[in-house]
Order: C-alpha cells, then sequence, then structure tokens
C-alpha cells in the first residue's frame, strides 16, 4: 500500500462516510467504497498506536556525526489521569 | 523612582540589571543619604537592539519572508517532533508535558542549543539546518522561555531568520512571553504564545482522534447495512411484484369472479328493492283506484238512492194510513150517513140557509128537509125552545 499520510487517510475516510450515508451509491460501488473505508480506518487507527514514544536528545560530535541519547525522563510527570 | 514613574516603566527593575536613567542626585537630610532620583530609565543598550530589530524586520518583511504564501501546513499527526530549545529548564519540561498528554507514544528528537548569548545564533540555526537532514522529522517547535529583548537576541537575528525561512520542516516558534513577538515569530510557519500552546497545536488529543476514527468506522458499517437492507428490500419488493403469469390469470379469474359475485348480489338486492318499490305502488295505487273511488260513490249512492226511497215509501204508507184514517173519519161524519141513520138538514127557503137554532126562524118560514131520501118543503107552524124537535107541519 503507497504512503499515504494519517491525514490523506483521514480525510478519504471521512469522505467514504459521506458517501455511503448519503444513500445514493449503487450496491457495487457502496460495497467498494465500504472495503476501502476499512482499509482506511484500519490503517489510521494502526497510525496512531503506531510511533513508539521515545524522547531523545540529540548531540552532533566534533566529527559531525550524531548520537541520540535517551532524554532522562524522571523529571517529567506523565500525567496519567489527562 | 517614585511610585507613579516606576508604574510608567516598560520593564521591571532588577538588581544588577545595567540602566541608562535620567535623574538628579538630592540629599536625604535625616539621614544625610546621597540619593538618585530617577524620573525615566531603560534598559542598557536596549535602544540599539530596538532599532536593530525594527531595521531587520523591514527588511526581512520586504524581501517577503513574513508572507502568508511562504508559510507551511502543520502535520495533522505528525511521525515524529523535533524541538530545539534548551535541555534544561521549564521550557522542555512544559512542551514534554502537554505532549505526553495529548498524545502519549509521541515520538520526538530534542536538539539542545544555547537560547540566549554568543554562541545561541549559531547553534539555533545550526540545529534548523540539521532537523532538515532527518527524514523523520516532519514539525519542529523552537521554544524558548521569557526574556530581555537582549535574552531573545538570537531569536531577532538574521541568520536564524533565514534557516527558519529556508527550512522545508514546519516551524512553530514559541519564543519569549506571550506578549514578545520576535522575529522568529514572524518568519516560523506558526507563531504559539507559549511552549505549552506550541506543543498543543504541533499534535492532536489521540484519545478524540481515536475515538472519531472508530466512530467513522461504526458509521460506515451502519451505512453500508442500510445500504444492503434497502437493496434487499427493494429485491423482496420486485420479487413480490414479479407474479408468474398463471398466477396472474388465477388471481384475475378469482377477481373476475369476485366481482361478478358481488355483481349478481348486487343486482339481486337492487331487484328486490325495486320488486318492493313496485308493489308498494302498485298497493297504493290499487287502494286509491279511481274506480274504487267511484263504486264507492257508486255504492253510496246506490244506498243513498234506496234509504231515499225507502223514507219515500214510508212517507207515502204513512200518508196512505192518514188517508185511510181520515178516510174513515170522513165517512163517520159523512151527513149522508147521518142522514141514513134518521136525521135531516133544514134549510131556509129561498137561502137555503142551514138551521141550527129554532129561534132565528119565524113560524110560517119555508123550510127545506133533506132526507136520506129526497127532501120536502114544509112551513114553520110552531117552534119550541131547546133541543126540541121542531114541529113540522
Amino acid at each position: 500500500m503507497p504512503k499515504i499520510s494519517f491525514e490523506k487517510a483521514l480525510g478519504q475516510l471521512e469522505k467514504i462516510v459521506e458517501d455511503l450515508e448519503s444513500g445514493e451509491l449503487s450496491l457495487e460501488k457502496a460495497l467498494k467504497k465500504f472495503e476501502e473505508g476499512m482499509k482506511m480506518s484500519q490503517f489510521c487507527t494502526q497510525k496512531l498506536d503506531e510511533s513508539e514514544k521515545k524522547i531523545s536528545l540529540l548531540m552532533e560530535q566534533a566529527d559531525g556525526t550524531i548520537t541520540k541519547r535517551p532524554f532522562d525522563e524522571s523529571v517529567i510527570k506523565s500525567d496519567k489521569g489527562s | 523612582m517614585f511610585r507613579g514613574q516606576l508604574r510608567q516603566l516598560k520593564f521591571e527593575l532588577e538588581d544588577g540589571m545595567a540602566i541608562v536613567g535620567l535623574g538628579r542626585i538630592s540629599v536625604y537630610e535625616p539621614r544625610g543619604n546621597y540619593q538618585m532620583i530617577l524620573e525615566y530609565a531603560e534598559p542598557r543598550g536596549v535602544g540599539a537592539l530596538q532599532i536593530a530589530f525594527e531595521q531587520l524586520k523591514d527588511k526581512l518583511a520586504k524581501e517577503g519572508l513574513f508572507e502568508p504564501g511562504h508559510k507551511l501546513p502543520l502535520p495533522v499527526l505528525p511521525q515524529k517532533i523535533g524541538v530545539i530549545t534548551s535541555p534544561s529548564g521549564a521550557v522542555i519540561q512544559d512542551i514534554l508535558h502537554v505532549l505526553n498528554r495529548r498524545f502519549n507514544n509521541m515520538a520526538v528528537d530534542i536538539f539542545p542549543v544555547r537560547v540566549q548569548g554568543d554562541r545561541a545564533i549559531e547553534e539555533i540555526s545550526h540545529a534548523v539546518m540539521l532537523t532538515n537532514g532527518c527524514s523523520d522529522i516532519d514539525v519542529l517547535i523552537i521554544a524558548r522561555g521569557g526574556g530581555s529583548l537582549e535574552d531573545l537576541a538570537a531569536f531577532n537575528s538574521e541568520p536564524v531568520a533565514r534557516a527558519i525561512f529556508a527550512s522545508r520542516i514546519a516551524i512553530i516558534s514559541a519564543v519569549g512571553h506571550e506578549t514578545d513577538f520576535s522575529i522568529a515569530d514572524f518568519v516560523s510557519d506558526v507563531r504559539a504564545p507559549t511552549p505549552s500552546a506550541a506543543a498543543e497545536m504541533v499534535v492532536p488529543v489521540k484519545h478524540e482522534l481515536k475515538t472519531h476514527c472508530v466512530e467513522l468506522h461504526h458509521r460506515s458499517r451502519r451505512a453500508m447495512i442500510r445500504i444492503i437492507e434497502n437493496q434487499h428490500n427493494h429485491l423482496n419488493q420486485l420479487q413480490r411484484a414479479m407474479v408468474h403469469p398463471s398466477q396472474k390469470i388465477q388471481d384475475l379469474q378469482l377477481r373476475t369472479d369476485d366481482l361478478f359475485q358481488r355483481l349478481l348480489r348486487t343486482m339481486a338486492s337492487y331487484m328486490d328493492r325495486q320488486q318492493v318499490r313496485l308493489t308498494h305502488a302498485h298497493k297504493v295505487l290499487l287502494t286509491n283506484n279511481p274506480m274504487v273511488y267511484f263504486s264507492k260513490r257508486i255504492a253510496r249512492v246506490d244506498l243513498l238512492r234506496y234509504r231515499l226511497q225507502q223514507s219515500l215509501n214510508k212517507i207515502i204508507s204513512e200518508k196512505k194510513e192518514g188517508l185511510k184514517t181520515l178516510s174513515a173519519v170522513l165517512k163517520a161524519i159523512n151527513p149522508a150517513v147521518l142522514l141514513e141513520r134518521g136525521y135531516s138538514i133544514t134549510r131556509t127557503l129561498p137561502r137555503r140557509r142551514v138551521l141550527t137554532d129554532a129561534y132565528t126562524i119565524e113560524k110560517g118560514q119555508l123550510l127545506e128537509i133533506q132526507l136520506a131520501k129526497g127532501s120536502l118543503d114544509v112551513m114553520v107552524t110552531h117552534k119550541k125552545k131547546q133541543a126540541e124537535s121542531q114541529d113540522k107541519d
């Protein structure tokens, strides 16, 4: 599947839902759109959970290389309640 | 400074701050102090900085760096967020805090820089260039906390401005206090009033998005089900409407039969009704037959005639009876009968006046005596009183 942005996928999903709800599609078209919509929906929810939380501190070395180091999160209180 | 003038100051007086002021020296006699009373003060160097700021702003504006057309849109859901800021302090903490709250699995790369001082300009510009080389970062936040115009100088510098402008990644700048507007703010694609605000702008609230996606999912399913149902119903309808020809014929036959029956019934009841009407009319007609009327009349007349006749007959017979009686009576008093019994009628002569009273005649009168048979002419010789019979000659 071509790399599509979350935004685009969401937009397409919205449009598909509108089309399906309008009730003016033929059965074949509706089925096709529905399938596509399911794909988009899956993709979107996946994307939301996809990114792995990593907070890194980037440092450039003298030779120009970049190193990553996990940022010390102990100073950050994660607010699970919100 | 006196309170009134202190209020008018555009900045806070801090210990150790370098200022330029206008005032006078006075002596406070009770304590024997020298005082410096300032009527006007400004941070040292701020004049120059302010001018430089305005000049650079105009220059870059003329070049079109601030044009809305150049501004990049922020990604709705960033893959990774880059943050260029000081690695220590409240700013990074605020940003990470808000990010975590809104989207707890968001990846962040922090590029530590000095945010003030001599090396700041170079470090910030370099960081922007560096992040542009990262393929997975799709949005940048450049942030620093509040400070004086001097503190913010790096963010009002040309190199930083140009670096921001050249960035192909969208940049949100959150520099200084809410009321501070730096050149970085103008060049950036979005200006955030605070670092927390920047974090809010850069990422959506995950659970809201998720809920939205789930809702869209459900709506799709529901809509699809509805479509299928409709098609199904439509099909059923069509199927029902599609009747086998023989069935159709049967149906029509039933209908015809039914209609025929109803026709018969209707006709029958109609006929009945008409019959009733006819019978009734007939009856009425008969009872009001003029002939009947006439015959009645005739009968009446006959009766009356009969009665008339009867009455007449009765009257006649009564009268006859009456007559008979009278005849008998008459007969009885017929003077002829009297004469037969020996009585006579005496009359005067010549006058032939009937006599009943003897006194009315004189002696020698001539009289006629009528007898049952014949009569006698006589002369009176003698008269007597009362019912004595007359003397005859």
